[in-house]
């Protein structure tokens, strides 16, 4: 078990470092230097100095480590395009307001889901079972921009009824949230339906019923814990698909979080900044499949005993 | 009761031969089984007609317009929806229906090849890491594990910022440059199984060689995986390119897509939703049909659910 | 006559995509207390179908039990009890095990748990109590080391030792009737002797009636006190084990018998072995289900359902074979002929 652990945090230490480096190389190949886009216009002195100032002026290799060594730190540099503005200190002040959205959202989409998955596995072939299954495929299907579009459009536009953008009050977050629960919703319901339509046919679900269970303890004690299994693994998938869809819902409703910060940044070309922020979300990414596992671990006894799989 | 029957019935005659003997339904072959299956689906045939209706229309659609997707008319800017222009016009007087039909090319085009060449590579990756198994096995999946563990969207951005140019080649180029890797582990895992089947290990046994393995038992066992798999991924691929385009990092202008007519609309929702509606509700279309396509196909291309 | 079940004319359909599949066409039987009655067969014969239908465990909208198909438990109909009546009846009155010890318990609930659920359910006792009594059961399956065992999970537990987990279940409320559906077909032979030891012995001690599932006749020679052949949803022969393997009628049971390896008898003569697969159950059945694979087939089998002949009072045949105008035969092995010449 402690073997297995440390393993797999040893993996996505690799992982990590992989990504770190192949991003900075990465951006570093691209035509021309990360301040060409602004330097040009400055007279040759101003430029000389800019490039030593972000070490553009030493060897890549030496670059790179500086970068690393920066990055042990928590530090990924300066802003190109904002002097003064720290990378670091930006996605802390965003990343929170991002996390708060994402993470009421991602709760709502797992409780609405998985209910809706347990109403559709117990219905099976009956309308709760297909109605959820029509959310649950609008729900992958429709994008979020689309969705964004629609319920700006009618709740704010046509109703009046919560504001189309802003920051600062609750009612801000209403329908960001809505819009980024909507995707978790429809997967959750869908895996889990799935899941336990396979549960219900085990063998022990009949022994279960077998032993004179009612049908509700049956459910609750047998099958929703295995049917819970699968589900934490997509979770990992969902966590970044919050963060992901929030490149755009939060440029959309105007919400000061990271995903806005990524894109103008990217709109902007501001490279510290492109690159501190794919480090931190590859870095997100690679923590929350860490935890899973660890959690799939916890709730799964079979895996307790023989970590490989 | 006894005595009603005549004699000579108790002639003992012995079983059927085994002509007789053979079970009266009759045999179809696997594609024939799965095509019925699939017909039977009422919601899956719709999907597919639907379908057929877009791709005619992307097809066909900008040369019905009568318009050039291109032509400006400063006098016609921004109106509704008409008889002259059926799906109204945007903010420079071009023609929407010739416009959203002309974007809906490059966005079946990069769905279609996306799925077609990410399926390709992670066939291949997949088969070799399968069929070779032990180490090779464990070195390739790694490498899938590594490159699955950074969030796709962010690889897709990085690269479209790193290649700048804003072709469709490089669209494709970052969107499969890991979007093999999930296709490549449902055929390492349908290997796998495959491999472990009595007839393979015969084949192995008499030494025919591993490619010609490959090619008569392994591919035509993971085919119905792959074509399901190929189905949910297009509309990944649509997804990913509107998304892409929606901010700005996709299809430049003048060549347009339904994701940056959605983008380029969004400004202005509120006055012309018209504009954002219609290439939106196209993306949600398309992407429906696929996915109930997909369902459509696993459900009659899945050999457990054969009865 | 100490009767506690008595299944009339039970019908079982499944709907499937291809038609409507007669899984069990109309069997008739009785069981007594504390005897053990068994059900033989080859695969998709309609023994197990049978013995869910006794726990009403079919999956429901699938499976059909036909009208006019009575269970009586006591002269109490069982397709007639509610929810609530059939939550005391399962498990505390009649109880069952399955063929697959792997796949039969819970993955992520210990053994222990999985014997006290059915203690607290049906017997009302707290947990101590619960656990003390699944400790008791645990070492009355003979399971070394029961405290510990106890704790353990179902993968931490050997097939034999999850099996015998199984039992302790079914048994834990003192069931009158257990169902044993295949209890040893899915596991290794030195094993298989042992559960079955351990089903006899605890027979004897607990006094319950036992429905026996299964194709191993080795099995239903050590245990069974009365038989039931069954063929395509039907029952073709019944009776006590001893008239079932000294002296039996209907072709089918030969062929069972004769395709028994007899390692004690040292004899030169080939394994029988039954040519043909049993009949499309999609089909509505006329006539003698085994006419077509049957060695002595005469042409009324072919055209009409023999009658249930009674051969004495606890032994039933159905077969043309038993009408007085047919001629009389007597089984191939008894006349020292091998199957090829018979044919």
């Amino acid at each position: 078990m402690l073997k297995y652990a440390i393993k797999r945090i040893g993996y996505a230490v690799v992982t990590l470092l992989i990504v770190v480096t192949v991003t900075f190389f990465l951006m570093r190949s691209i035509p021309g230097d990360p301040l060409s886009h602004m330097a040009r216009s400055l007279p040759e002195q101003t430029r000389a100095n800019y490039y030593a100032k972000y070490g553009l002026d030493k060897p890549l290799f030496t670059q790179y480590l500086m970068y690393m060594k920066n990055l042990l730190r928590g530090d990924l540099g300066e802003s190109v395009l904002y002097p003064g503005r720290s990378v670091s200190e930006t996605i802390a002040k965003t990343s929170p307001v991002s996390g708060l959205v994402g993470g009421i959202a991602l709760a709502i989409g797992f409780v609405i889901g998985i209910t809706l998955g347990i109403v559709a596995a117990l219905n099976k072939n009956r309308w709760p079972d297909y109605l959820v299954m029509f959310i649950a495929i609008l729900g992958t299907t429709i994008p979020v921009f689309v969705l964004a579009s629609l319920l700006q459009y009618f709740v704010s536009v046509k109703l009046g009824w919560l504001p189309p953008s802003g920051w600062g009050k609750p009612r801000h977050m209403v329908l960001p949230i809505i819009v980024l629960s909507f995707g978790p919703i429809a997967s959750f319901a869908r895996y889990l339906k799935s899941s336990m339509l396979d549960t219900l046919s085990q063998d022990y679900v009949l022994t279960a019923q077998a032993k004179g269970l009612s049908q509700w303890a049956v459910i609750t004690r047998h099958v929703l814990r295995n049917s819970m299994l699968p589900i934490v693994t997509i979770l990992a998938g969902r966590i970044v698909g919050v963060f992901t869809g929030a490149f755009v819902v939060e440029r959309m409703f105007g919400v000061p979080g990271i995903g806005f910060y990524y894109i103008s940044s990217i709109n902007n070309n501001d490279y510290t900044m492109i690159l501190g922020t794919t480090v931190f979300y590859a870095a997100l990414f690679i923590l929350a499949q860490l935890i899973v596992d660890f959690v799939y671990m916890l709730v799964d006894p079979r895996i307790r005993i023989a970590p490989e799989n | 009761m006894h005595e009603e029957i005549s004699k000579d019935l108790f002639q003992i005659i012995g079983p059927e031969d085994s002509e007789a003997e053979k079970i009266a339904r009759p045999r179809v072959s696997y594609f024939q089984d799965a095509w019925r299956r699939f017909k039977e689906n009422k919601v899956a045939t719709l999907a597919l007609v639907v379908l057929s209706v877009l791709v005619f229309m992307v097809i066909f659609g900008p040369a019905i317009s009568g318009y050039n997707y291109e032509e400006i008319n400063p006098d016609h800017r921004n109106q509704r929806p008409s008889a002259e222009h059926w799906f109204g016009t945007d903010n420079l007087g071009r023609d929407l229906f010739a416009r959203v039909w002309q974007g809906g090319r490059v966005s079946m085009i990069i769905g279609l090849s996306g799925a077609f060449i990410a399926s390709f590579i992670g066939c291949i990756y997949g088969g070799i890491s399968g069929y070779f198994g032990g180490r090779v096995d464990d070195i390739m999946m790694r490498i899938v594990e590594v490159l699955i563990s950074v969030p796709y969207l962010i690889v897709v951005i990085l690269l479209s910022v790193v290649l700048e140019s804003k072709s469709l080649g490089t669209l494709l180029l970052a969107m499969t440059i890991t979007g093999w890797c999930g296709i490549a582990r449902i055929v390492r895992g349908q290997v796998l199984q495959v491999k472990s089947q009595e007839y393979v290990l015969a084949a192995q046994a008499l030494g025919v060689k591993p490619w010609k393995i490959i090619l008569r038992h392994v591919i035509p066992n993971v085919l119905s995986v792959v074509i399901v798999a190929i189905t949910f991924d297009i509309p990944g691929y649509i997804f990913s390119e509107a998304f892409l385009s929606f901010l700005g990092l996709g299809i430049q202008p003048p060549e347009t897509s339904w994701g940056a007519l959605a983008a380029t609309a969004q400004s202005m929702y509120a006055f012309y939703p018209y504009q954002l509606f219609i290439p939106s509700l196209m993306i949600a279309l398309t992407m429906l049909c696929f996915t109930l396509l997909g369902d459509g196909l696993r459900d009659a291309l899945d050999p457990r659910q054969r009865k | 006559m100490d009767k506690i079940l008595e299944v009339k004319n039970l019908r079982v359909s499944f709907h499937t995509y291809a038609g409507e599949v007669r899984a069990v066409r109309g069997v008739n039987f009785e069981l007594r207390r504390g005897e053990t009655l068994a059900f033989v067969g080859e695969s998709g014969c309609g023994k197990t179908v049978t013995a869910k239908s006794i726990l009403r465990l079919l999956p429901p909208g699938v499976a059909e039990i036909k009208p006019g198909s009575e269970i009586l438990y006591n002269g109490e109909d069982v397709l007639q009890m509610d929810q609530k009546r059939l939550q005391k009846y399962r498990g505390n009155e009649v109880s069952m095990i399955f063929q697959d010890p792997m796949t039969s318990l819970n993955p992520t609930m210990t053994c222990g748990k999985q014997i006290m659920e059915a203690l607290m359910l049906h017997k009302r006792l707290n947990k101590q109590e619960a656990k003390a009594e699944a400790i008791r059961m645990l070492d009355l399956v003979k399971i070394p080391d029961p405290e510990k065992r106890f704790a353990a999970y179902p993968h931490e537990l050997s097939g034999g030792m999850r099996q015998r987990v199984m039992i302790a279940i079914a048994l834990s409320c003192e069931p009158s009737i257990l169902i044993a559906d295949e209890p040893t077909t899915a596991l290794d032979v030195t094993i298989q002797a042992q559960i079955i030891d351990l089903l006899k012995e605890l027979k004897e001690k607990l006094n319950t009636a036992i429905i026996l599932v299964t194709h191993d006749l080795g099995v239903v020679a050590t245990l069974a006190d009365r038989i039931q052949v069954m063929y395509a949803g039907q029952v073709l022969e019944s009776g006590s084990a001893r008239e079932i393997f000294y002296q039996p009628q209907h072709p089918y049971t030969w062929a069972l018998l004769s395709s028994v390896p007899d390692l004690a008898e040292h004899s030169k003569q080939e394994l029988y072995s039954l040519q043909g697969t049993p009949p499309d159950l999609i089909m509505p059945l006329e006539s003698c289900p085994f006419a077509a694979r049957c060695d002595y087939c005469m042409q009324i089998c072919r055209q009409q359902m023999p009658q249930v002949t009674n051969v004495s009072d606890t032994h039933t045949v159905a077969c043309w074979l038993q009408h007085p105008s047919a001629p009389k035969v007597k089984p191939f092995y008894e006349r020292g002929l091998s199957h090829e010449q018979q044919a």
